[in-house]
């Protein structure tokens, strides 16, 4: 699989995704918010970070990046896109998902194993993962308070668009598992096509032995049987 | 030059968490007549400009484009004239 990540001036995250899609064997490109071409590759990464210092709203400048229309253009046409953290919030600003990441009911920025079901398996990116599952990866944010209008909520509910929502380690939906008041526990969304996926989460923090967790990988893997590799 | 005033704050219908922390902390200071509170963004931007519909139109675009996210937040202005420096 050919694996194109962005790096915007401020992302932090960016040599861990590069990281472990490499260690599987993937050939992962780098490549700078500057530059206007992505190298045709399987899927792109927007990784976490704080993209241009999260001035004014995270991920509000980014989208204005030359890459960005690259990106666009990717993801218009199918190209699977990921983004993480940051790169979830980038991808509200752009408008290729809907919401907001707002600032957590705590005020707090939250750095902690958080585990997460997967309510979607027809997804690439959860492909062949059994429903129901709880994946325990980290979550780091200040603004992953997940908010839509009340319209917005009911049409990603109706169309299935929550792929991951909070959940304790047993699986169980709770407000008290929500660690940062999104609106119905909305870890992860992805758009119509299926071909979009916006996640808190991170599973490239959950990815290798030297980690706690490995429960990112099965993200990976999904991605690789969708490929049928 | 112009000076565009710009306000940026939440929709009505967005919980507001900063704004609700700093109402339990007039609470706890004596304010308990205070019963909502709202945090917003103010931003100035000075234009090489005279004329207001210009600088208008110009405003209603950068708010559009960058400056508030029409998912969450709404905004308003004013412009004052105020001599080049």
């Amino acid at each position: 699989m050919r694996v194109s990540v962005i790096t915007f001036p401020g992302s932090n995250c960016d040599h861990d995704a590069q990281e472990v899609f490499a260690q599987r064997g993937h050939s992962v490109k780098p490549v700078w918010h500057k530059d206007t071409d992505l190298g045709n590759p399987a899927l792109v990464i927007l990784p976490g970070g704080f993209s241009y210092g999260d001035y004014l709203r995270c991920g509000s400048i980014a989208k204005f990046s030359p890459i960005m229309a690259a990106v666009v253009r990717h993801a218009q046409a199918g190209g699977l896109l990921l983004g993480i953290c940051n790169g979830f919030q980038i991808l509200t600003e752009v408008g290729l998902l809907p919401g907001t990441l707002l600032m957590n009911r705590t005020l707090r920025f939250i750095c902690q194993h958080q585990f997460i079901r997967v309510e979607k398996n027809d997804t690439p990116f959860t492909h062949g993962i059994a429903l129901g599952t709880a994946l325990d990866i980290p979550i780091a944010h200040k603004e992953g308070n997940y908010y839509i209008d009340a319209e917005g909520l009911k049409a990603l509910q109706d169309e299935d668009g929550i792929v991951f929502r909070y959940c304790d380690r047993a699986g169980h939906v709770t407000p008290e598992a929500n660690p940062n008041g999104s609106l119905d526990n909305i870890a992860g969304i992805c758009n119509r096509q299926y071909n979009i996926l916006g996640m808190m989460p991170h599973p490239e923090r959950a990815a290798s032995e030297a980690v706690v967790s490995q429960d990112g990988l099965q993200i990976i893997q999904a991605l690789e049987r969708y490929f049928g590799l | 030059m112009i000076k565009a005033k710009v306000h940026v704050f939440l929709k009505p219908s967005v919980l507001d968490p900063q704004g609700q922390t700093v109402t339990n902390s007039l609470h706890s200071l004596g304010y308990a007549k205070v019963v909502d509170t709202r945090i917003s963004k103010y931003i100035e931007l000075m234009f090489d400009s005279v004329d207001e519909q210009e600088v208008s139109a110009a405003v209603h675009s950068i708010c559009d484009k960058l400056l508030a996210n029409p998912n969450t937040e709404k905004y308003r202005f004013e412009l004052e004239q105020v001599p080049s420096t």
